[in-house]
């Protein structure tokens, strides 16, 4: 296997999309839709945001790889943090898939094993699906099903 | 049939040879040897429709159809002839049945607004099938909507063979139009096409063909067929992108309104009243796409010097070798079993999504579609939200076969 699919496809990556980590819906949180029709990639993100913090994040739907891992890392990651501090870490995120970095961004921890898609195009697409759908929770503003198409 | 007839040895041996004839086949992908085996999408082009787009560039470029000079009346005769080559190609019966348009996709819109906005009306039935693409079914919603039509879809078994029962059940007076894909692009299954039409005309319907995927499989005389319209896009059939066909029955096309307004289609303009071109011009308003035609033409003298006898049966063995091979992966599942099939292989595999497939097989130098493929009513009756398509043409051979399976092995171990 070449080292590109190594460096994308890596242990934490298979993990995820094996055992998706916080896959259901919260009871009375708010909820957005993510779907990217050419591909029929379908996130639901929802979360329980109490005094401008993030108490719980999970996610539900149906994807490739990428698109799951990145949904269930992104539901760790997004847990406990501010609004204002889950809205810094869309962004840093977004910057280290999209980037021509070779390194990715130190303080992205875990979320790190997602750098790789910085080197698949086609693929930016899915590991962004559900940061995006969160953003819209984040920002306050949920809507119809947003895409990354 | 003549697929029984020539041996594989042989047909892998021109394959190979053909395979020499278009050049971006030698490039490598990911440092590997391509295998393109995407050409449901577009097909590869033969150095001959390369050719021939650059010899019209280098020796006849000019507008056609109204200039005086040298240069005009060339790119004039070569626009020409290459109708003249598409006519021969799918059998028409006259030169003006045959309609340059941008793709199968125009020239089914073409028919649906032409021709709907004439005959259809609230009451009437458009019928078509569970496996069109979206271009042979969204075109019909939107006439149905204008003319209060009503769509109406026979359904598919779950091999993927169209039911034929259902079909002569929907089939009825009120059909107007029945509008049908001759090969699923989604499914690979091939549709008795000859019997549709019969028992379309015995309903006093009218029949459209997508041809889309049919056309570079299977050899098509539309007046055999029996098609009132047929419609195929240059770049499946080893041409350009860009330029497309529409055939159409010359009393149909003649009694049809113009499809758009502009240069070329007009006989007369005053400001009171315009009056229309003959076929086929009062459908090609505007400069058409000149060098794309000039490479369609070449395209199908291409497709007529290598015969659709040897095509059809390499295609066929193909088909066979690819489908026992990528069913024997384990996990691995075919979406379309339908008997009568072409060039299409549609597969999932247990707990990998077909856009993981894709990727890896990718860097393994395979080229694959994932996806719905333009299809959504198809993987919704499979219930699976998308499948991963190797799709065949003459130039592939049974190593591009082995290297996809090698890589479908990759894709197991990886998420194994």
């Amino acid at each position: 296997m070449s080292d590109g699919l190594q460096e994308l496809y890596q242990e934490v990556i298979l993990d995820h999309n094996r055992r998706p980590r916080n896959f259901r819906v919260i009871a009375g949180g708010a909820t957005q839709e993510g779907y990217n029709p050419l591909c029929g990639d379908r996130v639901l993100v929802s979360m329980a945001i109490d005094h401008g913090v993030v108490r719980d994040v999970a996610f539900e739907g149906q994807g490739c790889a990428i698109a799951k891992a990145s949904a269930s890392l992104m539901t760790e990651a997004l847990k406990g943090l501010t609004v204002a501090e889950a809205q810094e870490r869309f962004a840093q995120f977004q910057s280290m898939v999209t980037s021509a970095h070779d390194e990715p961004p130190a303080d992205l921890g875990k979320l790190s094993v997602l750098a790789g898609v910085r080197e698949f195009p086609t693929r930016v697409k899915c590991a962004s699906l559900a940061w995006h759908a969160a953003k819209a929770v984040l920002d306050g503003a949920p809507a119809a099903p947003v895409s990354t198409e | 049939m003549a697929a029984d007839t020539v041996p594989a040895v042989e047909t892998a041996a021109r394959a190979a040879s053909i395979r020499e004839e278009f050049p971006i086949l030698g490039i490598e992908a990911h440092g590997r040897r391509l295998a393109y085996l995407d050409n449901a999408a577009t097909t590869q082009k033969p150095r001959e429709v390369i050719d021939a787009i650059a010899g019209y560039y280098t020796t006849s470029n000019a507008n056609v159809h109204r200039g005086v000079h040298l240069l005009s009346e060339r790119a004039t005769a070569a626009f020409e002839g290459a109708r003249d080559d598409v006519a021969a190609y799918f059998g028409a019966a006259h030169r003006h049945e045959i309609i340059f348009t941008r793709n199968a996709t125009e020239g089914i819109n073409l028919v649906a607004q032409s021709w709907g906005g004439r005959h259809l009306a609230a009451g009437d039935e458009v019928l078509i099938s569970a496996m069109e693409h979206h271009s042979n079914i969204v075109p019909w919603q939107l006439a149905c909507e204008r003319t209060g039509a009503v769509l109406k879809v026979v359904p598919i078994d779950d091999r993927g063979a169209l039911d034929m029962e259902a079909f002569g059940r929907l089939l009825g007076p009120r059909t107007k139009i029945v509008a049908m894909t001759q090969l699923s692009n989604a499914l690979g299954t091939v549709t008795p096409m000859a019997e549709i039409i019969r028992a379309a005309h015995d309903a006093g319907a009218v029949v459209l063909v997508d041809g889309a995927q049919a056309a570079y499989h299977l050899p098509v005389h539309v007046q055999a067929l029996g098609a009132d319209f047929y419609v195929a896009t240059g770049h499946k059939l080893y041409g350009p992108t860009g330029i497309g066909v529409l055939y159409g029955r010359e009393a149909l096309l003649d009694a049809m309104p113009p499809y758009q307004g502009g240069g070329d289609m007009i006989a007369s303009v005053t400001f009171e009243k315009s009056t229309w071109n003959t076929l086929p011009y009062k459908f090609e308003a505007g400069t058409p796409h000149i060098e794309g035609a000039v490479g369609l033409g070449a395209a199908t003298r291409f497709i007529r010097r290598i015969g659709f006898d040897w095509i059809a049966a390499h295609e066929a063995d193909l088909l066979a070798y690819a489908t026992a091979a990528v069913s024997a992966v384990p996990g691995v599942r075919l979406v379309g079993t339908a008997p009568v099939k072409a060039s299409i292989v549609s597969f999932v595999m247990d707990g990998v999504h077909p856009h993981d497939i894709g990727t890896v097989v990718d860097r393994m130098g395979v080229a694959i579609r994932t996806g719905h493929h333009c299809a959504q009513p198809v993987m919704a009756r499979f219930g699976v939200p998308a499948t991963a398509r190797a799709s065949l043409a003459m130039y592939n051979t049974r190593e591009d076969i082995d290297q996809l399976v090698d890589a479908l092995h990759d894709v197991r171990r990886v998420f194994a």
